[in-house]
């Protein structure tokens, strides 16, 4: 989750650093250098952040998922049986499909609730004030830690719970439903609850870059409100939407712990093979899944870049 | 790092109280015979870095120690995996580990704990049978699996084989054990429960649990099995490959089908489950018990017929720990084995290494209650004041003997243990 959130913050601060001198020191300035020259020092001190805080650990990853481990350490070898029992066995595939089901389906409830609320705070709520307002409301429930937001879940949907004793004494439901939680669909649920700001937030901010002119013209030209909808609001919200997603896919997809406890560990994803592993002494062997999820996670992303080139529409 | 030590423990001394840690040294140059009464002054001054598993870190310890030995003691607590995952790795950061017997077996080999001398310690003599013969009582058969005393001793100082037999050096000194069975709620079951098969019963489908620690949930998986007359095991603290993959295969055939409501990895877990109704029959921890009975609950540590899954911890000493720290460690050991720990620990539902100098910190009615089997002939409270049982009631499984004299098994590190963890990894994600 905070893989790219830093990204970002490095990004500022990289942009920043640099800056500065060449106001404090106008004789130095930076249009005396050759263009190439002055790009790559600007660029220096993102590239030796991104070098030491993300290369060199992906390198030091991939060179120990070659390891080899007894019960109690590892030792430097260049084998393959991490890669070959991971391969090999069923379990692998049938945990990869779990992580990429539960991507897709916490994906889709996202879009669809992110889209919603942004949609309503950029077109119906007319004013600035207000606007800000219903949007910092929507950021409040992610002031407490998101492990605690996830946990309150428990006692609300478990067999005694306040949801089965609500439907109960409605006269809904007979006997308690077992499947409201450690399921698929409490995971899904809290996914869901935890990572919908992520969309609302990029979808939001494209949406209220969008000219209103542009709106007013399409209904000038007699377009319905849903044919405004699909032919100038959402093209114009991709990237917001695209952006959006890669945040969704790669938090699903990195997830752990929301998977352990909301699934009674009954569910397993790929994060929780590598918890698994460390938690047993076998870093090689939770190198090599890693290095797997990183490349199936990159593969996602430039598939989904594909529709979209975020590039040209920021 | 003794610089480090000892400047943390002069900050330290200023919070102490004078009469506390004159106390402290005279008990501590009492303790021990031989030790000049110069260190007792200097052992004020030393820090000892305590880690394991969260039965017996307890801070009520700390503070004792602090007041009866002078010395500080940190502790910090952290789940069976990572106990192992420290010791294994870790060497540095710890001066004790805090650990089972089971635990010894996979982390003796890299050489990060130092053995004991067995002449160093004053109550050596009265350890129970379990961690030096094996044996209970001098008929009792030895059970299966990692028994204590077969990773207990080293043949030197320098040993890194375990000896089978009493040779003078300890790995671990033992400290705390139990015999653990299935937890059930009475009231949600209302019917008796006599058989580990009970566990997968379809009648509680849904409402099961099993823990999700390999190396202790496939010993409960494995008491099942054998209890259901599906698998006859050589050893079931050593399976072979077979014996694993036909235990996961039933285990997993159970878990499609719904048996289980979840899997729990920590004390806390458990707790919950068992106390909101989740859950009404589940491997747990004798404090779990507690735990939930002092919230009001109902809930039965059961005897079953088939025996106990039993576990032992100790006490064992950092390779880098020398000179003033060393001593202060076995000056800790020799109080721990003295009798307040372990009445502290009884108290709780566990058992001492060496009951009968715990019998001096307990009154008639505990010893009797909780070591003898007897009724209780007044209120049972734990060292933290909640009420456990009320007169009239007896221990769940009876006396000392008859608990620890009906195990089955010790939890066990395997020869298998690798396949064994894919395995039941394979388990938890199917």
């Amino acid at each position: 989750m905070t893989d790219q959130t830093h990204l970002f913050i490095h990004k500022d601060r990289a942009a920043a650093e640099p800056v500065r001198p060449t106001r404090a020191k106008p004789s130095f300035s930076l249009h005396r250098l050759p263009d190439a020259v002055s790009g790559w020092l600007l660029s220096l001190p993102l590239a030796l952040v991104l070098f030491f805080f993300l290369v060199l650990p992906i390198v030091m990853i991939v060179v120990v998922s070659f390891w080899g481990a007894t019960e109690f350490s590892i030792y430097p070898a260049f084998q393959f049986d991490n890669y070959e029992f991971l391969l090999t066995s069923p379990v692998t595939y049938q945990v990869f499909l779990n992580t990429i089901k539960y991507a897709l389906i916490t994906w889709a409830f996202t879009l669809v609730i992110g889209f919603t609320v942004a949609y309503f705070l950029a077109f119906h709520v007319k004013t600035l004030t207000w606007q800000i307002v219903l949007f910092l409301l929507c950021t409040i429930p992610f002031w407490t830690s998101n492990i605690i937001r996830m946990i309150s879940w428990i006692p609300f949907l478990g067999r005694n719970g306040i949801a089965n004793s609500t439907l109960i004494s409605m006269g809904v439901i007979d006997a308690p439903l077992d499947w409201l939680l450690f399921s698929d669909f409490s995971v899904i649920l809290a996914f869901v609850h935890l990572y919908t700001l992520f969309m609302v937030v990029p979808i939001f901010n494209t949406m209220m870059r969008i000219d209103k002119s542009l709106i007013e013209a399409a209904y000038d030209n007699g377009a319905s409100g849903l044919q405004t909808l699909t032919n100038v609001i959402i093209p114009l919200t991709k990237p917001g939407i695209m952006i959006g997603s890669i945040f969704v896919v790669t938090l699903v997809m990195g997830d752990f712990i929301t998977v352990r406890f909301m699934s009674g560990s009954q569910s397993a994803n790929v994060g929780r093979l590598i918890s698994n592993d460390i938690a047993l002494l076998q870093y090689p062997s939770a190198a090599a899944t890693a290095v797997i999820l990183l490349i199936t996670v990159l593969l996602v992303i430039s598939i989904l870049l594909r529709f979209v080139d975020i590039r040209k529409e920021l | 790092m003794t610089d480090k030590l000892v400047s943390k423990g002069v900050s330290r001394r200023s919070i102490l109280k004078g009469g506390a840690a004159v106390t402290g040294a005279a008990l501590g140059s009492g303790a021990i015979t031989g030790f000049p009464t110069i260190w007792a002054q200097n052992i004020k001054d030393v820090t000892l870095r305590q880690f394991g598993t969260g039965v017996s870190n307890l801070n009520e310890v700390a503070q004792k120690v602090k007041e009866d030995l002078g010395f500080t003691l940190e502790m910090t607590a952290l789940d069976s995996d990572a106990v192992t995952q420290r010791a294994a790795t870790q060497p540095d950061s710890f001066d004790i580990a805090d650990i089972e017997y089971w635990i010894c077996k996979k982390v003796w080999p890299t050489g990060n704990l130092q053995a004991m001398e067995t002449s160093k310690i004053k109550n050596y003599d009265k350890i129970v049978g379990i961690f030096k013969s094996g044996k209970l009582t001098p008929e009792s058969e030895i059970a299966q699996g990692t028994a204590p005393h077969t990773v207990g001793f080293v043949d030197g100082p320098d040993g890194k084989a375990f000896a089978g037999e009493e040779t003078g050096w300890m790995t671990l000194i033992p400290t705390i054990y139990n015999a653990d069975t299935l937890g059930i709620r009475p009231d949600l079951i209302g019917r008796p429960i006599s058989s580990w098969t009970e566990l997968l019963n379809p009648e509680f489908k849904g409402k099961a649990s099993i823990l999700d620690i390999s190396s202790i949930g496939i010993m409960d998986a494995a008491m099942v099995c054998e209890a259901m007359g599906e698998i006859q095991y050589g050893d079931k603290g050593n399976m072979t490959r077979e014996e694993i993959d036909k235990t996961m295969a039933i285990f997993t055939e159970a878990k499609k089908n719904g048996q289980f409501r979840a899997f729990w990895k920590t004390f806390d877990e458990s707790v919950n489950l068992m106390a909101s109704g989740e859950v009404v029959i589940q491997s747990m921890w004798s404090p779990a018990i507690t735990a939930v009975k002092s919230r009001g609950i109902p809930c039965v540590y059961q005897p079953l017929k088939e025996g106990y899954r039993s576990w032992g911890g100790g006490i064992g000493l950092s390779k880098s720990l020398s000179g003033l720290e060393l001593d202060a460690a076995y000056e800790y050991i020799n109080w721990y084995l003295d009798g307040w720990v372990g009445g502290f620990l009884m108290r709780q539902g566990y058992y001492s290494a060496v009951p009968e100098t715990s019998k001096n910190y307990m009154d008639e009615n505990e010893w009797g209650y909780w070591f003898e089997g007897k009724e209780a002939t007044g209120d049972i409270t734990s060292p933290f004041g909640d009420v456990l049982a009320k007169a009239g009631e007896t221990r769940d499984g009876g006396s000392f003997l008859e608990r620890m004299g009906a195990v089955a098994c010790w939890n066990a590190v395997m020869d298998e243990n690798q396949y064994m963890v894919r395995k039941w990894n394979e388990f938890i994600a199917a």
